[in-house]
């Protein structure tokens, strides 16, 4: 699904996450990368060197916010200051489209600045669909909605976390950001297969795909972002690429970050998938 | 259960402090037991029972908030030793969860909630609270917004007795009763120094903030602000320091002028010479903003 309406009808290809370690690079040796995403919340803000790097970066390369903390799960309503900032970076960057989690991470007021798991409940999927309408409303820009990995699953859930992602997004009409490391992560939680989930994607919604590296611990497994890509995660990445065909693809590694070059090669190994499906689809 | 009443019972459990051994409390703060807490809402798996499964997420939200708040005050960890800036820390992050969008923000309510709880500081609160502001106002500073700064022709035949300047909206004005600038620039020269030994590069941190933790008080005036998106700490005359506050609390040039020579021993022949060193000098660095401005 190369360009659709929730990816702004765009055909982008593998970028990495736009992060303040590379920035001297970037400027000074202006490496060749089709696109970058940023997190949102780092340049909400009202002046000063974020804002400055970034508007050089958006002089020369496509820029795509992903946000941390909209919150879409979260019972009560979007946080009004946030929502007018986030606008505001929409118009600077002109981002095609805008991606936040399928989580909650705030309530009454407080936030945890984590991506905390949904009950998959019909009552979450309701209130979580009317949220996401209601952000895009005010955006005026596609938003899609991305899967994250967990390591609780609780007892009033009415259906699986596949089940729930389609309910939101058929409800709320918008796009999918897959996460193939946080299928990866949450199947091995969750002892679930991670094909199936994979398999149940309505293949149509999916504007961005997400890969990274994890942590593996005794009992669990965690998210970190702090290691290249295994091999499981990319077979699980084939696989949705053969169903969704060429989708933008971005590498996510936010700590113990390794230098530019060496991210933007583990991202470039998708190119290989993202060949092979175009060739399919080309015969 | 509703998802309201599911969120706020879990984020409760998430945001609970951590034992000293950092793992999640056996009790939650009404007294109940936590593996029933837990049990209720979470379901276990063949390797975590339900407790573990939060206690993820428990230790996860601590680690977070705790590695974002000693990024933001490196120069309070030095003031209080690290100690006793992990219990400020955690109480405060108790007494004070963020209510921001933003990790940013975490320590805006610090300097409110230190002077409320000076037992934290253990007797050196002025010094912690000097450099609580002083961390603070380089937050702002490096990230507030900026406009457009006054050039000389703007101000031709402007009257003073009229003339109300602004300051740029990034720049903080501080009065300090220790040179915590001095021991601030120290922490942050040292953590940047790339020596190969983490252990002499700790013990000269050591050395050097002790000694100048051990300064005795003397008034600073300090004016946080930013060159080419870098934030830096200028030291201002006293009378300099008043000038600048008395605009930026809206005065007239005139009036600002009046307050900041107030009871100054510098003789009233000189003042002017020195008024208009400090205004070339401010000009020049592009603090001065029109009154009909507005950022953002």
């Amino acid at each position: 699904m190369p360009a659709n309406r929730f990816n702004g009808f765009t055909n982008y290809g593998v970028g990495i996450g736009l992060r303040a370690p590379h920035y001297e690079h970037i400027l000074a040796r202006k490496p060749v990368c089709d696109w970058f995403e940023i997190i949102s919340e780092n340049y909400m803000i009202d002046g000063g060197r974020p804002l400055h790097i970034l508007d050089q970066i958006l002089e020369q390369y496509r820029v795509v916010q992903h946000g941390v903390s909209m919150y879409f799960g979260s019972a009560e309503k979007a946080n009004r200051e946030h929502l007018l900032r986030l606008k505001a970076l929409v118009r600077r960057t002109k981002t095609p489209w805008v991606s936040d989690h399928l989580c909650w991470g705030s309530v009454d007021g407080r936030y945890t600045h984590d991506l905390l798991p949904m009950p998959y409940t019909f009552e979450a999927a309701r209130l979580t669909a009317q949220k996401i309408r209601e952000v895009r409303d005010f955006l005026e820009v596609p938003v899609v909605v991305e899967n994250v990995s967990s390591y609780a699953e609780f007892h009033i859930s009415e259906m699986t976390e596949w089940e729930f992602l389609n309910e939101v997004v058929e409800r709320a009409d918008c796009g999918i950001l897959l996460d193939v490391n946080n299928i990866y992560v949450s199947s091995q939680n969750h002892n679930f297969d991670p094909f199936t989930y994979v398999n149940s994607v309505p293949a149509e919604r999916v504007a961005q795909m997400h890969i990274a590296g994890h942590s593996k611990y005794r009992k669990y497994i965690l998210d970190t972002h702090d290691h290249p890509v295994i091999d499981p995660v990319w077979k699980l990445y084939d696989r949705a690429i053969q169903r969704i065909g060429h989708t933008a693809t971005l590498l996510e590694w936010d700590d113990r970050i390794p230098s530019f070059d060496e991210v933007h090669k583990e991202a470039r190994k998708a190119n290989k998938f993202l060949a092979s499906a175009s060739l399919a689809a080309a015969v | 259960m509703k998802l309201r009443a599911l969120q706020r019972r879990m984020a409760r459990a998430v945001m609970a402090p951590l034992t000293r051994k950092e793992r999640m409390r056996r009790l939650a703060v009404d007294g109940r037991p936590m593996a029933q807490l837990a049990a209720q809402i979470i379901k276990p798996n063949d390797r975590l029972t339900s407790f573990e499964r939060l206690e993820i997420y428990n230790r996860q939200y601590w680690f977070r908030v705790l590695d974002g708040f000693s990024e933001d005050f490196p120069g309070l960890r030095a003031v209080l030793g690290d100690r006793r800036f992990e219990a400020v820390a955690r109480a405060y992050l108790t007494a004070c969860p963020s209510r921001s969008f933003t990790m940013r923000n975490l320590g805006s309510r610090l300097e409110p909630w230190l002077r409320k709880h000076p037992e934290h500081a253990l007797g050196r609160l002025e010094l912690a609270l000097d450099m609580v502001r002083l961390e603070w106002a380089e937050i702002e500073a490096f990230d507030g917004s900026a406009e457009s700064s006054l050039r000389p022709e703007d101000l031709a035949g402007a009257d003073p007795s009229k003339l109300r300047l602004r300051l740029q909206p990034y720049i903080h004005l501080l009065d300090l009763r220790y040179p915590v600038d001095d021991l601030l620039l120290a922490i942050k020269h040292d953590a940047g120094t790339d020596v190969a030994s983490n252990a002499f590069n700790e013990r000269q941190r050591r050395k050097k903030v002790s000694a100048v933790a051990r300064l005795k008080p003397a008034a600073v005036y300090l004016a946080v602000h930013r060159v080419d998106f870098f934030v830096y700490f200028r030291r201002l005359e006293r009378e300099e320091f008043a000038i600048l506050r008395a605009l930026q609390k809206g005065r007239t040039l005139d009036r600002s002028i009046e307050i900041g020579f107030r009871s100054s021993p510098i003789p009233v022949s000189e003042r002017a010479e020195h008024a208009a060193a400090w205004f070339q000098n401010w000009s020049s660095l592009g603090w001065f903003v029109s009154a009909e401005g507005s950022s953002r």
